[in-house]
């Protein structure tokens, strides 16, 4: 349980609503074409076995991650394009499981993003001409849910859907660190 | 066609419609005639008093009193009030079994399937080779009783086409379903009545009610696949929508663009709105929104890709072509 | 001493403590009576007084003050969406705000407007027009307004903050479930919900109690003023209907929070429950709103027509019929929904039955209208616009209480002019009315008549210009929550002339707090009786000492006042000393017992903040549930931690 639960007993409460809600609420609905800001193609070194190589954090991150709106467009574009197709609603299958803590190209956001736009060696495919940047990211900030990382305020519970997982805002918060992509 | 009657519940132009007038005018014209009543007895209680008389007032130590004829009268009030709430409530009986009568009788069925922001319309046939999928626009034949079975993928719709039939929800989880029989060729607009998100107010649909044989006609060419692209343009265009975002999402019947997120565009072009009836068909239109759906119809699920102006040409012009 | 002597020695010294209690009678009378009153009845000094108080006269004024600033802001609403509408295709405010807008517009006006604001006048007027000195329970009446003021903030502070609900003031699911409504909007909107609610019960028990048990002797149910029969079926049905929105509230939040499937249907949840529970609740509360508006009516139409209603035990029946029938019309919200039509046809006929009760309460104001001499003061114009506006309203009810009909009109602007044609006309002009009536009573000045004038009949033309024009919108096909409309449909002349309507209903709620606020300093003073009225509340002054009435009056008619002839008889016998009030039997009002009164208390302002934090923080976590239980069992423990009276000479119920 993260300590923001805990400290929403007393009237941090209240605080919590304010400075969190700033990011966790705000709607983006006029999706302007992204990547204006940061040039496309630049892609976090993050293949190397075992490697952590420290990376400034994209700027789009802030934007996306603990975003509700966003995880739950992501959510919704993550059966949409049949994704659970290969992930399988984040259990894994013929693609890795998204819902653990092991992160073989990074756990961050702008690591699954890159993920997910250029493809990654082992079958991923590049997503980069089906999906806009935007629509990339919101996916990006959903998937990071699946693995318990943003906090508890910003993720869905269920979908709409048969249940598949246990409820993301009742898992405990966990840190994503890269794994050895030679372990399967 | 009156543009008064394009989304009017006066449109009158079904069975169903014309029952609804009736009944509509009935009740009017009792509840006009309460209201009159009331006004009435209203008028001459304050007017009385003026011209002087004896009241049953505290001053002059009547106010335990009353006036004996008021006794008879509210009586005589309940009396009527009772009669005309129950002789209403019989012809709404009559009209609603009079109005499920025809929905035993339909001879063409058809699917449609709410999403947010946008219908999507599949056609029954009892051969699989004859269904036919669009979006956003119907087609019936006039005269022909027809049943539209409701079901939603996401949260709870409103199918509702004023001048054709009363409404109906779509909830995701059940199966609803509506019996038409139009009675007037001519083009109608119907809209979302429950709201279901952010572009509720731009979720329209257009029906059109035409002769049996254009009818017929208009789902033979349904049918067919999309047209291939004939000028260099459109066949540039035909390679970005197939290879990049669109097909994602867009399914093209005859292309690989097969996906089912979005609304059909195989015959996109011979339809006559953009966006759920947001626009008119038209080029200029058809720009706008490709190049930018968000600023149209903000929170719309398409998203604003960002094309370049050679492609936005190329798509529009392909898009031109699936008539 | 043996056990016997010892208990009759203390027997006799208690009698002699009894002797010496002071009470109040013929040897303490006029002002050495009125003195002690006041210094055992009037709160303490200071802010921890003002937050401490349990006087139902300032917590009255609390609701009422509250209730219109959420009037006012749930307008200011309306007037930013009659601007987005007045045009079509306008685009001044985003869908998403749009949105938000009429989310918060209705939420505001059905759960922080108009119910409190009944709430609140009647426990303002109702201990004084039963005779009484408090209401029963007066510290839960506290807690009740705070959880109200408590409620609304946090979803106010949530809107300026931009987290706001946009799921309308209904939230129907699956729109308002995990998936289709992001982060924690639409869990704020569903604890405002708890938090009204909780209110609302508190001062519904509040009401049933006083109402049953603390009127004057010799006020049997009988001779009771119609409003108090009102505000007695109106507390009922919310102990009935409350339950079930909190419970559908609640289960959306434990959906949306821990992945419960109470709405989903794919794993046999149902979608429609929400609807079925949210409109058991969501009827009755219209008709919660109204009937109080009907006592109101009763109230000034009786003095102004200088007799009481006519027909007073057809009244009762009308009030108790409605109140009852009003559980059995729910699913006339629900006709287009695909449930059988068979079940719809019940539905038809009751919500058409519940029109006769009105109906006849409707013959019985104007037959007192017929047999009486009616004079117009400002509050008796606001009946008669009452009469004219109700009536469409309620008329277009029958109409959509059809299906067939229904199905055409349901979720259009029909439906927006039929029920602002009841809740405005049929709840709103009776309030204007009964605040410029006990206007006197409240604050001791007299309304601006001339103010008072052009503010009606600004907002009854105005209210006609705004509003009937909607009906047209929705014959010619204008759904509801819409925030724009595309032209050429002929809708652009009603939403012109709704939007103009909108602004000069907005000049008359102005013109309306100009009178208060101006009348507040420089309105005439009030003597205690300005209307000649014939019920308790105008037998003290104006306003009311602290403890209402030097004595209990004794009522023998339905109208004290003017059978009284001057004098009015009294009991006499209460403690001067303690805060004290004298309970009678539930029908005959016969003389039973002296209840205690409690003194202020912070506890219940203590006690609301700590269930405050607990629905507040069970927004973001289960686990508040159970941790913020705890502070709020502390709070409450001590807020009922038993008393010892310091001296308690006989024996007292406490």
């Amino acid at each position: 349980m993260s300590s923001r639960c805990r400290a929403s007993f007393t009237l941090l409460a209240l605080t919590a609503l304010a400075l969190g809600a700033c990011n966790r609420e705000e709607r983006h609905s006029r999706a302007k074409p992204m990547g204006e800001t940061v040039p496309a193609g630049v892609s976090p070194d993050t293949i190397w076995p075992g490697g952590t190589v420290a990376q400034t954090l994209d700027p789009r991150a802030k934007i996306y991650d603990n975003n509700a709106p966003a995880i739950s467009q992501g959510q919704q574009l993550f059966s949409q394009m049949n994704c659970s197709g290969c992930h399988s609603h984040g259990g894994g299958g013929m693609g890795p499981a998204l819902i653990d803590d092991e992160w073989r190209y990074g756990g961050r956001i702008d690591q699954i993003a890159t993920s997910i736009a250029e493809g990654r060696p082992n079958g991923m495919p590049s997503w980069r001409s089906k999906l806009t940047q935007d629509q990339i990211w919101q996916l990006a900030a959903y998937v990071r849910s699946m693995s318990g990382q943003p906090s508890k305020d910003a993720v869905s519970s269920r979908a709409e859907s048969m249940s598949n997982t246990a409820p993301q805002t009742l898992t405990p918060r966990e840190p994503a660190h890269t794994s050895d992509t030679a372990e399967q | 066609m009156s543009v008064q009657h394009y989304q009017s519940i006066f449109g009158n132009a079904s069975i169903e419609a014309r029952q609804f007038n009736t009944l509509f005018v009935i009740f009017l014209a009792v509840c006009a005639v309460m209201y009159a009543a009331v006004i009435a007895f209203m008028l001459v209680a304050l007017a009385r008093r003026r011209r002087g008389g004896r009241a049953n007032v505290m001053e002059d130590g009547r106010h335990h009193e009353s006036d004996p004829a008021l006794r008879t009268g509210l009586i005589g009030w309940s009396a009527v009030v009772a009669t005309g709430l129950v002789a209403l409530a019989i012809a709404s009986f009559v009209a609603d079994r009079s109005m499920a009568s025809t929905a035993a009788r339909e001879r063409l069925s058809l699917t449609v399937t709410a999403n947010q922001g946008w219908w999507d319309v599949q056609y029954i046939a009892s051969d699989n080779s004859k269904m036919i999928r669009t979006a956003n626009e119907i087609h019936l034949p006039v005269g022909v009783p027809v049943r539209i079975y409701l079901k939603s993928n996401d949260v709870i719709h409103s199918f509702w086409v004023p001048s054709l039939a009363g409404k109906q929800d779509l909830i995701p989880g059940r199966e609803n379903d509506i019996t038409i029989v139009p009675r007037k060729v001519g083009l109608y607009r119907g809209q979302c009545a429950e709201f279901c998100g952010t572009q509720h107010a731009k979720m329209a649909l257009v029906v059109q009610v035409e002769p049996y044989s254009d009818f017929i006609k208009w789902w033979e060419r349904q049918l067919q696949p999309a047209a291939a692209p004939a000028t260099p343009l459109a066949k540039a265009g035909y390679d970005f929508v197939t290879s990049r975002n669109c097909g994602a999402c867009h399914a093209i019947a005859g292309t690989p663009a097969s996906g089912t997120v979005g609304p059909d565009l195989t015959h996109f072009a011979s339809r006559r709105t953009i966006a759920a009836g947001s626009m008119p068909m038209g080029e200029g239109n058809l720009y706008g929104w490709i190049a930018d759906p968000q600023s149209i119809k903000p929170g719309t699920k398409m998203p604003t890709i960002g094309l370049e102006p050679n492609e936005l040409h190329s798509v529009v012009a392909y898009l031109e072509t699936l008539k | 001493m043996n056990e016997l002597e010892r208990v009759k020695a203390e027997d006799e010294r208690l009698a002699r403590e009894r002797k010496k209690i002071a009470r109040d009678g013929p040897k303490l009378n006029g002002a050495k009576l009125e003195a002690r009153l006041e210094r055992t009845w009037r709160r303490p000094a200071g802010i921890v007084g003002w937050l401490a108080t349990v006087d139902h006269k300032e917590i009255g004024r609390r609701y009422i003050v509250t209730a219109l600033l959420f009037l006012a802001l749930g307008g200011v609403l309306a007037l930013a969406m009659r601007v987005q509408l007045a045009q079509p295709d306008a685009a001044l405010i985003s869908p998403g705000r749009y949105n938000e807008l009429f989310t918060m517009h209705g939420s505001t006006m059905m759960f922080l407007f108009a119910v409190p604001v009944m709430e609140g006048v009647a426990v303002f007027i109702i201990p004084l027009m039963l005779g009484t000195r408090s209401t029963a329970f007066p510290r839960l009446n506290a807690f009740s307004y705070y959880m109200y003021l408590f409620g609304g903030l946090m979803l106010w502070v949530a809107f300026l903050l931009n987290i706001g609900p946009d799921i309308g003031w209904f939230a129907y699911t699956p729109l308002s479930g995990p998936q289709f409504s992001a982060g924690k909007r639409a869990d704020i909107w569903a604890q405002m919900i708890t938090f009204t609610e909780v209110s609302a019960l508190a001062a519904a028990v509040v009401l049933v109690c006083t109402i049953l048990k603390t009127r004057a002797p010799g006020m049997t149910l009988a001779r009771m003023p119609l409003f108090a029969w009102a505000m007695l079926v109106v507390a009922v049905m919310i102990i009935f209907s409350m339950p079930a929105v909190a419970l559908c509230s609640s289960m959306l939040i434990s959906d949306r929070l821990i992945g419960t499937n109470f709405y989903n249907a794919a794993e046999h949840g149902d979608a429609l429950l929400w609807q079925h529970l949210f409109w058991f609740f969501g009827h009755p509360e219209v008709y919660i709103i109204f009937l109080p508006a009907t006592g109101f009516v009763s109230v000034i139409t009786e003095t102004f027509c200088r007799r009481p209603v006519f027909a007073y035990p057809v009244v009762v029946l009308a009030l108790i019929s409605t109140g009852i029938l009003a559980f059995g019309l729910w699913v006339h919200h629900m006709f287009a929904t695909g449930l059988p039509r068979v079940g719809y046809s019940f539905y038809t006929s009751a919500s058409m039955t519940v029109a006769i009760p009105t109906a006849l309460q409707i013959f019985c104001w104007l037959a007192t209208m017929w047999d009486g001499r009616p004079r117009f003061p400002v509050p008796m114009l606001y009946v008669v616009g009452f009469i004219i506006t109700f009536v469409i309203g309620g008329l277009t009810g029958v109409i959509i209480a059809s299906v067939p009909l229904d199905l055409q009109l349901h979720d259009t602007y029909f439906i927006v002019a039929h029920f602002h044609y009841v809740l405005i006309g049929g709840a709103v002009f009776p309030l204007l009315g009964i605040l410029t009536y006990w206007f006197p009573k409240i604050t001791g000045r007299m309304m601006s008549e001339t103010l008072g004038k052009i503010g009606f009949w600004t907002m009854f033309l105005g209210f006609q210009l705004a509003f009937f024009p909607m009906h047209f919108a929705g014959l010619l096909g204008m759904p509801r929550r819409v925030y724009t409309y595309p032209a050429g449909l002929g809708l652009e002349l009603p939403n012109m002339l709704s939007s103009i309507g909108a602004f000069v209903v907005a000049a008359a709620v102005v013109l309306f707090v100009v009178n208060g606020l101006y009348s507040l300093y420089r309105g005439a003073i009030a003597p205690p009786n300005p209307w000649g009225a014939s019920s308790l509340e105008w037998a003290t002054s104006s306003p009311p000492p602290p403890y209402n009435f030097e004595h209990i009056p004794v009522v023998e008619t339905r109208t004290p006042l003017w059978d009284a002839h001057g004098e009015l008889p009294v009991v006499t016998g209460l403690r001067v000393d303690e805060k004290e009030i004298l309970l009678t039997t539930v029908v005959a009002a016969a003389p039973d017992l002296r209840e205690p009164v409690p003194a202020a208390s912070l506890w219940p302002l203590i006690a609301a903040i700590a269930v405050g934090v607990l629905f507040v923080s069970s927004i973001f976590s289960p686990w508040a549930v159970v941790f913020g239980a705890i502070p709020a069992a502390i709070a409450t423990a001590a807020w009922f931690w038993p008393k010892e009276l310091k001296r308690h000479p006989e024996p007292v119920i406490s």
